[in-house]
């Protein structure tokens, strides 16, 4: 019994980090429609943000909080830079943004090499976060680690803010204006550059949040992004472009699906059936859990 | 051979809508590349060079399907390391049960394996017709089921680039579980023979690439009479209005499928010639970046123009060799910096840069009649 | 066409004088080591980006530091040493590339470098091929001996062995298997399973996590409802940042359930943190620690050069006295002629960081004593236990009688 708990804690936590590497690309890809292979590359720098700062302040508690504002402005300038100085030359060409973007994500990663090491480098949690809260106690205890319950949390607040952001600001209305209709938003007075470029910031400033996420359960390094990417990509497709809500059950549902696929076959029999899975939910169902109804042929 | 025109002033839009044909053009140029091949080559690289040049016209091969599918079919073909990979592992298996000899099994499988005869799925691939054949037949035939679903079902655009990345991931993942029967992350290496040649040999190395060049020359010419029939004309009609294509009573699903297939038949049959070339196929070569490379070059140079593709992802890969030659440190840079300004600054690839060149110099002349 | 057609005879024509397989020996097709000048190349051979790099850039650090002072002592046979350094890329068939260039392009004495065990299986036939030398500073899964490769790292029975035979003598018997999914931990593994069945030990579960894998949770649950009493670990890289981490917070601890590691040396120490990690232990043949004039000569030169804050690593001190094993065979064959090096090397001892090593010119291994280390709080790992003197490599595990079954 409290194995099948456990991994289902386990399915949750993994959701949530799903949920968080790929909200910001639900904004990107989801809304823009342009696939940022350098995503990765701003959860990369939203972790080394946080190694920084604590290289400067001690506390490992206090870091981390002043670490999620941080990163997100960092990645978010990382990704306004990349998207004024390129992806805005690409919007009607989406496969080549995708090329653009990996050559740009090349890059991210040799920088990262030379200016931190090509090693990993650490960070420290604060010690609540390396802990876990006894559920179950007796024999066979039911543990939930502290740091996955973190960014369970951090995860549901970021799917909030953004949901909240879109919904109910003005400038909210301006970006779902933009992406439904173009011309028209223009027509209407909206500068519709700048409307994409305050997306792209607060997309990639997502991602940086999320690598501050990542510093606590996983390794910091030049390759940290590419390991994420494709995974946070699935999300969005399976979920259905231009859907919030499509990636947060989707997130959910292929974390529990790979926590029991783990525990019953092998980690990597697990990711070979997850991604069947995923090739076969879209043979279904093409445009994604949950589709953007329009009227348009194409 | 050349298939170039300006650039459309549509932004979006790539050049091969209309072409201007001329006959004697592309045939001069088919005969400069023969002789490259054939005779320059051969005569200026050492073996070393040589062999290598015989790896880059192997991703010069996956190109020209490329340039089909995605150029002038607008397929973005991300997957090709699969295809690339089905070719490689058919033609490594064949090679490395002839290297083991009849009744033995692949010296990694005795040291990996528990198994002391092969695996049922290895033993058709003992025999070479059958092996042969499977390296483009396998890549094909996969292409064939996942396209007819995923065109049925009207599946694009970055939909598509990421269904294909996600089945690269699992087959590079499922390669390297099954570490007794394929060799895991090793993939199949150290292999001796070709078909009763020795590898070893320095004069086998340069039959292998005479091999490869005329291949490629052959599918050169085999994609131009596709891009010049009216199927080519159908495909480029699909890639530019689907739905018009359907209005006027032609599937574009069939359409697609077709140039997918092709581009997959090709993949496959350039991982099968890459084995003997370099002695090795693995995981490596099959996943998600691999994939992304063999497409870049074709982009660098042009996706819709065979020369271009071809001639990019030749480039592409050998100034990949040079680079890291030169900067081992610092290459990425160099690399990184060449996609994004050949693929966010020339749409149509540096095949474009000479259109443009003379669209220049044409309006320059006329300027300067007028002044 | 006509043109193809005529190059397709040409083609013919070129192939028909090609060596068949069968033909037996051909002529001597190896690449001759250019040693004409005052200089002698030798080619550096690590992945420099990718996924790999995070540990080999290091290695290739200390070979560099390794001919800095050699050259600075006067070379080898009067010769100065000039590293040409190639990128493998964490790619197989890259390492494979590049190892041809430095051989037939460069044509370099001696090649040093590698470190997964894939890239050694690309490389290791073009090394035999061109009749030209590899060193290899890593340890392996053994079951391996190639006559053109030297192995300086540890091979099965000078790590993982005396790795068991110490959790054996903790009474820790019945242990739980982790590791990447590649060459090295799923042989390592099969070794341990056999060695645990002819000592009395249970292996209650094994499993894999794809190369660079970071979600760890589910396998920190198995390890834990398992109750092992010990977990032997071969993860690799970045996968072992995300299981200590897990493994930490599932409440699993060094005191309770004490993690084995083959491939966490100090640089990985450092780059997880003694925060996760302090308790846990280790096997390998040097630490940092590691007692010895040596060694405080190695780790000052290592620090001087390349920062105080650099740690130096069983790989790191493996891929140095690579490079020092070569000179003393070469001095010793008065030749740069990898067959007379060969010849040349059994018997040659090196007074290494780690002690005294030698080596056994019947398997191109070297003797290395086996040592069992705690990492410490402050990121250093400490010995806890030795085997007291070099073991003799053994590849093949010829000589335990429960590894029969496994080559």
């Amino acid at each position: 019994m409290t194995v099948i708990l456990g991994q289902l804690f386990t399915g949750v936590s993994i959701g949530a980090v799903l949920l968080l590497i790929a909200l910001g690309l639900s904004l990107t890809f989801g809304q823009m429609n342009v696939i940022n292979m350098a995503h990765g590359e701003f959860i990369m720098a939203g972790a080394y943000t946080t190694y920084v700062l604590q290289k400067s302040i001690s506390g490992a508690g206090i870091s981390l909080i002043v670490a999620l504002p941080v990163a997100f402005l960092v990645s978010g300038a990382l990704g306004a830079l990349l998207e004024w100085l390129l992806i805005r030359r690409l919007y009607l060409r989406p496969l080549d943004t995708l090329l653009v973007t990996w050559g740009v994500s090349l890059m991210l990663q040799q920088l990262a090499r030379d200016i931190f090491g090509a090693p990993n480098v650490q960070t420290r949690a604060p010690d609540v976060l390396t802990g876990h809260i006894t559920v179950i106690g007796g024999d066979d205890p039911l543990t939930f680690a502290n740091s996955r319950l973190f960014i369970l949390g951090l995860a549901v607040t970021a799917v909030v803010a953004l949901s909240l952001t879109l919904r109910l600001t003005p400038l909210g209305r301006r970006i779902r204006a933009v992406v439904q209709n173009r011309d028209l938003a223009e027509v209407s007075g909206i500068s519709t550059g700048r409307v994409d470029r305050t997306a792209f910031f607060i997309g990639s400033g997502l991602a940086g949040v999320a690598g501050v996420a990542l510093t606590l359960v996983g390794p910091i390094g030049p390759t940290m992004g590419t390991n994420v990417i494709i995974d946070a990509f699935l999300v969005i497709v399976v979920g259905g472009i231009g859907q919030l809500k499509g990636s947060v059950i989707v997130a959910f549902v292929l974390g529990a699906l790979q926590s029991v696929l783990e525990y019953s076959t092998t980690v990597s029999v697990a990711k070979v059936l997850v991604l069947v899975a995923i090739v076969a939910f879209l043979q279904w169902r093409p445009q994604g859990l949950y589709t953007l109804r329009t009227r348009s042929l194409v | 051979m050349t298939t170039t025109t300006p650039l459309a002033p549509k932004a979006g839009r790539l050049p091969g809508g209309r072409r201007r044909f001329t006959a004697a053009r592309p045939a001069a140029g088919f005969v400069a590349a023969a002789l490259v091949l054939f005779a320059v080559a051969p005569l200026a690289l050492s073996d070393f060079r040589l062999g290598l040049l015989a790896k880059y016209l192997c991703t010069a091969i996956v190109a020209v399907g490329i340039c089909l599918a995605w150029g002038r079919g607008g397929l973005l073909t991300l997957g090709q390391g699969v295809f690339f990979g089905l070719g490689g592992y058919a033609m490594a298996m064949h090679l490395k049960i002839a290297d083991a000899g009849p009744g033995h099994v692949p010296d990694f499988m005795q040291l990996y394996g528990t198994a002391t005869e092969l695996p049922w799925w290895w033993r058709p691939f003992a025999n070479p017709v059958f092996a042969i054949a499977a390296t483009v037949l396998l890549p094909m035939a996969v292409a064939a089921i996942l396209g007819s679903f995923i065109f049925r079902r009207r599946v694009k655009g970055a939909y598509f680039a990421i269904l294909s990345q996600a089945l690269a991931a699992a087959f590079a993942i499922w390669l390297v579980g099954q570490q007794a029967t394929t060799g895991g992350t090793n993939g199949l290496t150290d292999i001796q023979g070709f078909f009763g040649y020795d590898l070893n040999d320095p004069v086998n190395q340069r039959m292998v690439y005479f091999v490869i060049a005329a291949v490629l020359l052959l599918l050169i010419a085999l994609a131009r009479q596709l891009m010049h029939s009216r199927y080519g004309e159908l495909l480029v009609a699909v890639r530019d209005s689907e739905e018009r294509v359907r209005f006027l009573g032609y599937d574009p699903a069939n359409v697609k499928l077709v140039a997918y297939v092709v581009a997959a038949g090709m993949a496959g049959l350039a991982g099968a010639l890459f084995v003997p070339a370099v002695g090795i196929i693995s995981p490596a070569l099959v996943g998600i970046v691999p994939s992304i490379e063999l497409v870049i070059g074709a982009a660098v140079g042009g996706r819709a123009s065979l020369t271009g593709a071809v001639l990019g992802a030749i480039g592409v890969a050998w100034a990949r060799t040079a680079l890291s030659e030169e900067f081992p440190a610092a290459w990425t840079y160099f690399q990184g910096l060449l996609f994004i300004v050949a693929l966010a600054f020339l749409p149509g690839g540096l095949a474009s840069l000479a259109a443009i060149v003379k669209r220049r110099r044409r309006n320059q002349g006329l300027s300067g009649d007028t002044a | 066409m006509a043109a193809g057609a005529g190059a397709l005879a040409a083609m013919v024509a070129l192939s028909a004088c090609g060596a068949k397989t069968d033909a037996g020996g051909t002529s001597d097709k190896a690449a001759k080591a250019d040693v004409s000048g005052d200089t002698v190349k030798v080619g550096l051979l690590n992945s420099l980006s990718g996924t790999m790099a995070i540990s080999e850039v290091t290695v290739r650090d200390s070979l560099k530091l390794a001919i800095d002072e050699i050259n600075a002592s006067g070379g080898v046979l009067g010769k100065q040493i000039k590293p040409i350094s190639e990128d493998g890329a964490s790619d197989w068939p890259t390492f494979a590339e590049k190892a041809s260039k430095l051989i037939r392009e460069d044509r370099v004495a001696a090649t040093f470098g590698c470190w997964t065990s894939a890239s050694r299986k690309a490389v290791k036939p073009v090394f035999e091929k061109n009749k030209s030398l590899l060193f290899y500073p890593v340890q392996y899964e053994g079951l391996e001996q190639s006559p053109y490769i030297f192995y300086t790292g540890a091979t099965t029975n000078q790590q993982i062995v005396p790795g068991l035979d110490y959790l054996k003598s903790q009474g820790r018997k019945r242990i739980y298997l982790v590791g990447s999914d590649y060459v090295f931990p799923r042989t390592a593994n099969k070794e341990i399973r056999a060695y645990a069945k002819a000592n009395g030990m249970t292996v209650l579960g094994e499993d894999y996590a794809p190369l660079g894998s970071t979600e760890f949770s589910t396998i920190a649950n198995k390890v834990k409802a398992s109750k092992a009493d010990a977990v032997f670990n071969t993860l690799n890289g970045d996968s072992n940042v995300a299981f200590f981490k897990e493994y930490k917070s599932a409440g699993l601890t060094a005191k309770g359930m004490p993690v084995v590691s083959v491939s966490i040396a100090e640089e990985e120490v450092k780059s997880i943190g003694a925060q996760y990690l302090a308790g846990q232990l280790t096997a390998w043949n040097y630490y940092q620690t590691t007692p010895g004039a040596a060694n405080t000569r190695f780790v000052k030169a290592y620090k001087a050069k390349y920062g105080q804050d650099k740690p130096t690593s069983d790989p790191m001190e493996a891929a140095y006295t690579s490079v020092y094993l070569w000179k003393a065979m070469v001095e010793k064959a008065k030749s740069f002629d990898p067959e007379k090096v060969k010849a040349a090397s059994d018997g040659i001892t090196f007074d290494a960081p780690e002690g005294k090593v030698t080596v056994d010119g019947a398997t191109q291994h070297i003797y290395k004593t086996a040592r069992i280390g705690r990492i410490g709080s402050d990121g250093l790992i400490k010995q806890v236990w030795d085997s007291g003197k070099p073991i003799k490599p053994d590849p093949y595990l010829k000589g335990y009688d429960w590894a029969s079954g496994l080559s």
